[in-house]
């Protein structure tokens, strides 16, 4: 694989947000612009994927500084198929944003601010560099910051407020972490961290460097105690944005936990206790609080929250069978979380409303959608053979070989109440008699919008479904992708040595 | 001098937390910008320091000799300095309009999308 491949599902997104730029007020042209890109990326980080995938862990060193002094960016399997997905993710989310996002937004910038917030994912989940990947950080919540205040209606205020607040206090705690691992290890290269960590003395100190990591990570990926900000303002954006927002940004958090707390932090029993407590209160309280809501876009966010509890757990239980668990599970969640939330921009695009008092009558006036809405809904709940359902057995079965009744208790809990929540939903939206309140007279409903605009509605969910299904049908192609990066988890020193010591360097 | 910043670094790290617990949105800002102040110097007293040690080789010689100071944290720093000023810049265009829109400054009445619906 040539090293310089890794550079491009970043620098390409960052060259089409700037082509973007160069095309401010000509809106119709930006969608096209967008959706064409996208394509361009996925089969950019496709190439990389399957690269990877053949040739083992590919590294750059930025500048050609050697590691551990300069900034390395790593492909391995995990980084490179999170790459993927997030292209997969932005191409259905560009595509929906073009038929749904105001004209008023897309003139001040949603185009070109979307694709630097994909380059931010992409730069996430490729650095080897723990400061890079703050900065990467800091590049995706300003470009959040944007989306979800873009508009300024009163309600997207109120919720960036909590949202932007929390994010800041998580960055500057990520950062207080960084400040204390480098004045222990004097490094800032993660397998280098890796190595120096071990022979650190005073492991006191080790550990509360792995608490502001936790806490710092645990906001912006909705663990248990940390999550309130979640709910109060992921329904307040437009439906595009909510969706790449519950699909891919607090995965970021759990692809940061995954990363650090194997690389770094492995086998410490106070942390894996924390995580494992942590996970099961976040399974339960979301999934309670997602079963009291009543609007759509809540509902869906407390699942979130319900589910990132489920990747935590397997890093808590932090066997290879558990990581196998945590990966295909998130590869499930990216795309059924976007999904989910263009399926309720496409619902309140029906019905205007997303309250499910008022939605109903789905499937009397278009079984076909309905149908279609049913895949990513029963994929969510992991119904066999969909995709929600092989990420469980990994995690019932890691629960059960390390004898964590508790877990397994809580695994189920949060499996009944989706399955409860689920058919809440499809009850209420689908085949509920349609309430007899009007929708509001100024929005234009999914009925009288030209064809064109109805079909680039439907695609994006049509294709998420697509590749739900293939999740699911294809099961044994994903299991034996996470089983992999679950090996390569448990033991990263290939990860290490890709980093160290890349080909024509001996290791010592 | 190192007791004397530690020092500082709490000062500013409780202020912070002290402000964010309050409840007005202006407070909410001093808080967050306290608190990045109070990690930039964290950061800098992380990195080895010494004084009157400049990390730069002289012309004659190939290495330093003797102890110096650590170049990275400072590195470091400036970037963190940079974004969390351009955070900060759009902390303070976000609450003012925020309170145009809300008209109030008590966070404690900003909890619409928190209501039950």
């Amino acid at each position: 694989m040539s090293p310089q491949l890794i550079f491009w599902p970043v620098l390409f997104q960052l060259l089409l947000a700037v082509a973007l730029l160069f095309l401010w007020r000509k809106v119709q042209v930006q969608r096209a612009v967008s959706i064409a890109g996208s394509t361009v990326a996925v089969v950019l980080s496709a190439a990389l994927f399957t690269l990877t995938l053949r040739d083992g862990i590919g590294t750059v060193q930025a500048g050609n500084w050697p590691a551990p002094f300069g900034i390395a960016l790593v492909s391995d399997t995990l980084s490179s198929l999170l790459v993927l997905l997030t292209s997969l993710a932005g191409l259905a989310v560009s595509v929906f944003s073009s038929a749904s996002v105001t004209g008023a937004r897309l003139k001040f910038g949603y185009f070109p601010v979307f694709h630097i917030l994909l380059m931010g994912l992409n730069g996430a989940f490729l650095t080897g560099d723990l400061f890079n990947l703050y900065v990467w950080f800091e590049v995706i919540i300003i470009c959040s910051f944007v989306l979800i205040t873009l508009g300024t209606e009163r309600k997207q205020l109120e919720g960036a407020v909590k949202y932007f607040t929390l994010n800041m206090l998580a960055s500057i705690i990520f950062l207080t972490a960084i400040a204390v691992i480098y004045g222990l290890t004097g490094s800032l290269n993660l397998a280098d961290i890796s190595i120096q960590i071990a022979a650190i003395e005073n492991r006191f100190l080790v550990e509360i460097a792995a608490v502001l990591f936790f806490v710092g990570f645990g906001i912006k990926s909705a663990v248990f105690p940390l999550y309130f900000w979640l709910p109060a303002s992921y329904h307040t954006p437009p439906d595009a944005v909510s969706a790449i927002f519950g699909g891919l940004l607090t995965k970021v958090g759990v692809y940061a936990y995954l990363r650090i707390f194997t690389l770094i932090f492995a086998g410490d029993a106070f942390i894996r206790e924390l995580l494992v407590t942590a996970a099961i209160l976040t399974i339960v309280s979301g999934a309670l609080g997602a079963l009291i809501q009543n609007n759509l876009r809540k509902v869906f966010s407390y699942l979130i929250v319900c589910h990132i509890g489920f990747m935590i757990v397997g890093i808590g239980l932090g066997t290879e069978t558990a990581y196998a668990g945590t990966v295909s599970y998130l590869i499930h969640d990216i795309v059924v979380k976007t999904n989910l939330f263009l399926v309720a921009g496409l619902i309140f695009r029906v019905k205007g409303s997303v309250s499910l008092r008022d939605i109903g009558g789905l499937y009397k006036r278009y079984p076909w959608l309905s149908l279609l809405i049913a895949v990513p809904l029963f994929s969510l709940v992991g119904i066999p053979p969909l995709s929600g359902f092989w990420p469980k057995i990994s995690l019932f079965g890691a629960a059960t070989e390390t004898r964590s009744f508790w877990v397994l208790g809580a695994l189920i809990f949060g499996s009944v109440l989706t399955l409860i929540i689920v058919a809440k939903v499809w009850a209420a939206a689908v085949w509920k008699e349609p309430s007899g309140k009007n929708p509001p007279v100024k929005m234009v409903l999914f009925d009288q919008i030209s064809k064109e605009r109805r079909i680039l509605y439907v695609l994006p969910i049509v294709l998420l479904s697509l590749v739900s299904l293939y999740i699911g049908f294809g099961a044994e192609h994903i299991q034996e992708i996470a089983g992999r990066v679950a090996a390569d988890l448990i033991n990263p020193d290939a990860y290490i040595e890709a980093v160290l010591y890349p080909a024509g360097k001996s290791s010592p | 001098m190192h007791l004397l910043l530690a020092i500082f670094t709490g000062i500013l790290y409780a202020a912070g937390i002290y402000m964010i617990l309050r409840r007005s949105l202006v407070k909410l800002i001093i808080g967050l910008v306290l608190l990045g102040n109070g990690v930039n110097l964290l950061i800098f007293l992380m990195g080895s320091l010494v004084k009157g040690g400049p990390p730069i080789i002289p012309e004659a010689s190939k290495v330093i000799e003797g102890p110096f100071d650590d170049p990275i944290p400072q590195a470091l720093i400036l970037t963190a300095i940079v974004i969390s000023f351009g955070l900060q810049s759009f902390a303070i265009i976000l609450l003012k309009r925020t309170y145009q829109v809300v008209k109030t400054d008590d966070l404690d009445e900003i909890n619409t999308t928190d209501e039950f619906a």
